[in-house]
């Protein structure tokens, strides 16, 4: 499905200027280069901060890494500028990078993590991976075993390896692209497919309606 | 949130889901309007859909989002 873009902002001065000083030469862009590094370096420090609790991440590690995501990004902003069509304000778009920059250095980050196992299997997690209650297991043991039949038989083996990598075993997708040497979107589309399967295989069994609720 | 809501939340899938290439490409525009009030579920409900459906985008919007308010004069 796409969607298009319908409201497009008043560009303001300092986006249509943004742009221009960065396109040109000299002194001036030299300047606006080291401005827009530091608003890029202020935000990705915000932005690990704003994420650090959920990471096991300490204080100079965050700051080492909001460092590179503001590098990155003004490579990226720089090597993109064509691509600015004025539709929100340049900081705003310029911004976006940092959001994906920091992402992916997360992604890389755990991806070197030791404790993160991509492949490993083991099922006896799954209950708790969507936070099943363990005293009550007679009520949802078929029906897990329904879910991992339907991974074993439903899947293809790229769905499989992804499912188990994202649900079984928690990795973060940001990590997966860089194991699989994909996208973002990529992973997305597989999980998307796979997801809809096992509803669909559930369904047809009797363990959940169509509608998504339980069948009691 | 029990075992069971969450297994159907994580299986349901919406056709108007625009995914996360397209998300992404909109996000700056997306999270502007956002900051400023505007309806914008209802403006891009592909874009809202994939939103909530993945985390990582998810999370890139609300830190977006985070920075804009912020910048907001």
């Amino acid at each position: 499905m796409t969607e298009h873009i319908t409201a497009v902002a008043g560009l303001d001065s300092d986006s249509a200027e943004w742009p221009h000083v960065l396109a040109g030469t000299g002194p001036r862009r030299e300047e606006a280069l080291a401005r827009l590094h530091g608003l890029l370096l202020r935000i990705a420090r915000g932005e690990v901060a704003r994420r650090g609790p959920r990471l096991r991440l300490t204080g100079p590690e965050l700051d080492d890494l909001a460092y590179q995501a503001a590098a990155d990004a003004l490579v990226a902003i720089t090597g993109k500028l064509g691509q600015f069509r004025g539709e929100s304000r340049f900081t705003t778009w310029a911004y976006k990078f940092v959001m994906f920059e920091v992402s992916a250095k997360i992604g890389r980050h755990f991806w070197r993590h030791p404790s993160v196992r991509l492949d490993a299997e083991d099922w006896e997690r799954l209950p708790d991976r969507f936070g099943f209650d363990p005293a009550r297991e007679a009520e949802w043991r078929d029906l897990l075993a329904a879910l991992h039949r339907a991974v074993d038989q439903e899947l293809t083996a790229r769905q499989r390896r992804v499912f188990v990598a994202l649900v079984l075993n928690a990795v973060p997708l940001d990590t997966l692209v860089i194991e699989l040497g994909t996208n973002r979107n990529a992973i997305y589309k597989t999980l998307f497919d796979a997801r809809r399967k096992l509803r669909a295989a559930l369904a047809a069994n009797g363990y959940i309606g169509d509608d998504g609720g339980r069948r009691s | 949130m029990n075992g069971w809501s969450a297994l159907d939340r994580f299986l349901r899938t919406d056709p108007r889901d625009v995914g996360c290439a397209q998300a992404m490409e909109m996000l700056h525009i997306y999270a502007e309007l956002a900051a400023a009030g505007a309806q914008v579920e209802e403006r891009y409900p592909g874009v809202a859909t994939h939103l909530r459906a993945c985390g990582p985008c998810g999370e890139d919007f609300e830190g977006l989002l985070a920075a804009v308010r912020d910048e907001k004069p």
